[in-house]
C-alpha cells in the first residue's frame, strides 16, 4: 500500500511556520515589555510650610534612582519616577497615590508623606494591593498596630517609640547627674507632638521616677507666637524643658527664648533640633541643646554617611534631611530586594523585603534591616547629643542600643494591645 | 452630684485624651496675678504680641475706614515686611535700614497694589473684591516662593539686643520687646494725632466721610486712596520687620497674622484706630493669662470674647453705628 502526497505544505508544517513567524515577530515585542521602565509613583509634600522636607525626599530619592539605574535598574527594568505633589492634604495624598496608580501606571509607590497623608496613601495601597513604603511617617501605629497590616505595605522610617525610647533613657541619665526633677514640656498640638510627648515622659520617668512634670504647653502647630509660651514656662521654675517642635516653628521658639535667655536657665531637650533644616536656619543658636539625631552626616561617624551627606550637597546645593535619608534608604531596599527576587514584580519583592538586611550609610552598624513581623525599619543611627551653633553642629552623638530598644518597644506593643 | 463633681466629670475624658494636662489651672492663673514678678512678666508678654497685632491690624481698619474695602490681602504685606527686612539686613548688616526697608518697601508696594488693581474694584461686588484680595494671597505667596525659596527663613537677632534680659520687679523683660512696644506706640501716638489734628488728616477724614464732596473741592482723591493704602501697607510692613528677628519667616506667614487682625478689628470696631489699639492689647491679655489659667483654651478666649462682643455690641468697642 502506497501512501499518496499531495503536493504542498502540509497542515502540520503551516502550523508550525505560522508559530515560528508569531515568534519572530512578537519577540522583539516581549524584549520590549522586559526592558521598557518600571514607574514608581509618589505622592510627596512640595508646597506649604514643610514643602522643603518634600523637595529634600524627591531630591534623596533620586540621587538613589540615579545610582540604581546605572546599576541595571529594578531587575534590568530602568526606574522612572512620577512624583506629584500632595500639598500635604490626607485626601489631596490619597488621590494622587490612587492616580498615579490607575492613570499613570505606576507599579510601586513612594508614600513621601507626613503621617496625616501616610494613613490615607496606606488605605490606597491597601485597596489597590500595590507594594507601597512610606518614607516619613514617624506615627507607631502605623506598623506598630495589627489592624493597620497589609502584606504589601512596608516603612522605612525612623519610629516615635524608638526616639522616645532613647531619648527618655538619655535625658533620665542627665536628670539623674544634674538632679533635674522639674520639667516641663512644650510640644505642637497634634497627634505627633502629643504622642511623641507622651512617650518621651514615660520613659524618662521610667529612667529617673524622681521626675515631675510641672508645666505643659500645647502651641498651635505653625504658631507665629510663642512668647506667652515661652513666659508661662519661665513662670514655672523649671529645670528642664522637652519639645519636639520642629522646622520654622522650632527655629521661632528658640529665637524667642533666646532674648529671655531660658538657654541659660534650664536644660533643653528638642528633639528635632539637630537636623540641619533648624540648625542651619537659626542664627544664634545656643549652645548645650540636647537634640536627638535626624540627619546629621557625623553621626553614624561613618566615611559612608558622610560621602553621602557630602554627596547630596554637592548636587543640590544643600544639606540633607531627616526625610531625606528615609527615602534614599528606601530606594536602596528596592533595589537589593529587585536584585534577590530577580523581578520588579512588586509581590516578589515584598516576599524578600521581609526581614531583608541590607548595608546602608545610615545604619547603626553599617547595614538596617527591614523588620519581618511589622515590616518596619530597624538599625538604623540613633543618639542624642548637644549642639554647638557651628559644624558640626553636635559634635558628639550617644548612640541609643537596639538591645534595650527592641525590649522597650515589645513592652510598649503589648501595653497598647498590639501583640 | 456635686457641682465640682460635675466639673471633674466632664473633664475627665479631656485630661484623658491631653495627657492629663488640665484644661483650667485656675490656681496658676491666681498666683501669677498675686506676684509681682509674674504679673510683669506676663502683662509685657501680652503688650508684645498685642503691640505687633495692633500695627496689622490698625493698618486694616484704616483700610476700611477709607476706603471701605476688607482687605484680605494685609497679612501678604507684613510678610514683605519681614522678607525686606531681612535681606537688607543681610546686605547692610544695619538693623534701622533693615526697618526701613521693610516698612518704605511694603508702603511703595501696597502703592502700586491699589492704585494697579485694587482701584478697579472700589466699586464691585464685595464678593469680587474678596476675590481680587485672595487671588494675590496666592499670587504674593508664590512670589515670595520664588525670591527667597519655599524653606523657612531666619533673621536672627541684631547683636545690639543679643544681651541679657531685664528684670524689673522679678519680672523678665527682654530689650528688643521694650523697643517692639515703643515703636509701635509711637505708630499708634504719630496716627491718632495725624488723623485728628493735622490737615492731611482731616483730609483723609473728609474722604472717608464723603469722597464725592472732597473731590469736588479739587483734591485728588485717588491719591489719597492709594496714600492711606500705602500707609496701611507700611504699617503692617513694619510689624513684620520688628517680627523678623524672633519669628520664622516662610511664604505665608502672613495669613495666622491676618486672622487674628480680623479678630482685633471686630473687636476694637472697624474703621477705628483706638478701637484696633484695645482690641489688640486685650487680645496679647488674654493669650498671655488665658496660657496660665486656660492653657487648652487659649485661643478659645480669644473667640469667645470676640462673640461676647459682637452679641453685645454688634459694631465693635468703639465702633461708629452706620447712618
Amino acid at each position: 500500500m502506497t501512501i499518496t502526497r499531495t503536493p504542498g505544505i502540509s497542515r502540520r508544517s503551516t502550523l508550525a511556520l505560522m508559530g515560528a513567524g508569531a515568534m519572530t515577530f512578537a519577540a522583539p515585542w516581549v524584549a520590549r515589555a522586559q526592558a521598557k521602565t518600571i514607574k514608581i509613583g509618589m505622592p510627596t509634600i512640595l508646597s506649604g510650610r514643610v514643602a522643603q522636607l518634600g523637595t529634600s525626599s524627591r531630591n534623596a530619592v533620586m540621587l538613589e534612582v540615579e545610582k540604581a539605574n546605572a546599576a541595571g535598574g529594578l531587575a534590568g527594568r530602568q526606574i522612572e519616577m512620577v512624583i506629584r505633589d500632595s500639598k500635604g492634604q490626607p485626601q489631596e495624598a490619597a488621590r494622587v497615590a490612587r492616580e498615579l496608580v490607575n492613570t499613570d501606571g505606576c507599579e510601586l509607590l513612594l508614600d513621601g508623606e507626613a503621617s496625616s497623608g501616610s494613613f490615607a496613601v496606606h488605605e490606597v495601597a491597601r485597596d489597590l494591593g500595590v507594594l507601597c513604603i512610606h518614607t516619613c511617617s514617624e506615627a507607631s501605629s502605623l506598623t506598630a498596630d495589627p489592624k493597620q497590616h497589609i502584606p504589601n505595605a512596608f516603612r522605612c522610617v525612623r519610629q516615635g517609640i524608638h526616639d522616645s525610647i532613647v531619648g527618655g533613657s538619655y535625658a533620665a541619665a542627665i536628670a539623674r547627674a544634674k538632679s533635674l526633677k522639674k520639667w516641663a514640656t512644650c510640644s505642637p498640638d497634634y497627634a505627633y507632638g502629643r504622642d511623641t510627648t507622651g512617650e518621651f515622659t514615660l520613659y524618662l520617668k521610667r529612667f529617673a521616677p524622681d521626675v515631675e512634670i510641672i508645666s505643659e504647653s500645647w502651641p498651635k502647630l505653625f504658631q507665629p507666637d510663642y512668647t506667652e509660651v515661652v513666659t508661662k514656662i519661665l513662670q514655672a521654675k523649671a529645670q528642664a524643658l522637652y519639645s519636639c517642635l520642629w522646622g520654622g516653628d522650632l527655629t521661632s521658639y528658640i529665637d524667642q527664648a533666646n532674648i529671655y535667655a531660658m538657654f541659660g536657665q534650664m536644660e533643653v531637650f528638642a528633639v528635632n533640633m539637630a537636623d540641619y533644616t533648624a540648625l542651619t536656619v537659626v542664627k544664634n543658636l545656643p549652645k548645650g541643646i540636647h537634640s536627638g539625631n535626624r540627619y546629621i552626616k557625623t553621626f553614624p561617624t561613618t566615611p559612608e554617611n558622610a560621602a553621602w551627606g557630602d554627596a547630596y550637597k554637592a548636587k543640590y546645593n544643600e544639606y540633607p534631611t531627616n526625610w531625606s535619608w528615609q527615602n534614599a534608604t528606601a530606594v536602596m531596599f528596592l533595589a537589593e530586594a529587585a536584585k534577590k527576587a530577580n523581578s520588579a514584580d512588586g509581590k516578589k519583592i515584598a516576599e524578600v523585603l521581609k526581614g531583608l538586611t541590607i548595608k546602608c550609610p545610615f545604619g547603626a552598624d553599617g547595614t538596617v534591616t527591614m523588620r519581618g513581623d511589622d515590616q518596619t525599619l530597624v538599625g538604623y543611627a540613633i543618639g542624642w547629643g548637644t549642639t554647638i551653633p557651628q559644624e558640626p553642629y553636635v559634635p558628639e552623638i550617644k548612640a541609643g542600643d537596639w538591645k534595650t530598644i527592641f525590649e522597650l518597644e515589645a513592652e510598649w506593643k503589648k501595653s497598647k494591645g498590639f501583640t | 452630684m456635686t457641682v465640682s463633681a460635675a466639673f471633674a466629670w466632664l473633664l475627665a475624658p479631656c485630661r484623658a485624651r491631653c495627657n492629663e494636662s488640665a484644661p483650667v489651672d485656675l490656681d496658676a492663673l491666681a498666683g501669677c496675678l498675686s506676684s509681682s514678678a509674674c504679673l510683669v512678666t506676663q502683662t509685657t508678654s501680652g503688650l508684645i504680641i498685642g503691640m505687633l497685632l495692633f500695627l496689622v491690624a490698625v493698618g486694616l481698619t484704616l483700610i476700611f475706614g477709607v476706603l471701605k474695602v476688607v482687605n484680605f490681602s494685609h497679612g501678604a504685606f507684613y510678610m514683605f515686611g519681614a522678607y525686606f527686612a531681612m535681606t537688607a539686613y543681610q546686605l547692610t548688616g544695619s538693623f534701622a535700614l533693615a526697618m526701613l526697608a521693610g516698612a518704605a518697601g511694603t508702603a511703595i508696594l501696597g502703592l502700586i497694589f491699589e492704585r494697579v488693581f485694587m482701584s478697579r474694584v472700589y466699586g464691585a461686588d464685595v464678593l469680587m473684591q474678596l476675590l481680587v484680595c485672595y487671588a494675590f494671597v496666592l499670587i504674593f505667596d508664590d512670589v515670595v516662593r520664588i525670591i527667597w525659596g519655599p524653606e523657612f527663613r531666619s533673621m536672627g537677632m541684631p547683636a545690639a539686643f543679643q544681651v541679657m534680659p531685664l528684670f524689673i520687679a522679678g519680672g523678665v523683660v527682654p530689650p528688643y520687646y521694650l523697643l517692639l512696644i515703643g515703636v509701635a506706640l509711637v505708630a499708634a501716638i504719630v496716627l491718632g494725632i495725624g488723623l485728628s489734628r493735622s490737615r492731611i488728616g482731616k483730609v483723609i477724614r473728609a474722604a472717608a466721610h464723603n469722597p464725592g464732596m472732597v473731590s469736588a473741592l479739587g483734591i485728588n482723591t485717588g491719591l489719597i486712596y492709594g496714600g492711606v493704602f500705602a500707609l496701611g501697607g507700611m504699617l503692617a510692613g513694619l510689624a513684620g520687620a520688628l517680627a523678623a528677628p524672633v519669628r520664622s519667616l516662610t511664604p505665608g506667614m502672613g495669613f495666622s497674622v491676618l486672622i487674628e487682625s480680623f479678630i482685633v478689628t471686630v473687636i476694637g470696631g472697624m474703621g477705628s484706630i483706638l478701637g484696633a489699639l484695645i482690641g489688640a492689647l486685650l487680645l496679647g491679655l488674654i493669650r498671655s493669662f488665658g496660657s496660665l489659667g486656660f492653657p487648652l483654651f487659649t485661643e478659645g478666649l480669644m473667640y469667645l470674647f470676640m462673640v461676647i462682643v459682637l452679641v453685645s455690641k454688634p459694631t465693635g468697642l468703639f465702633g461708629k453705628e452706620a447712618a
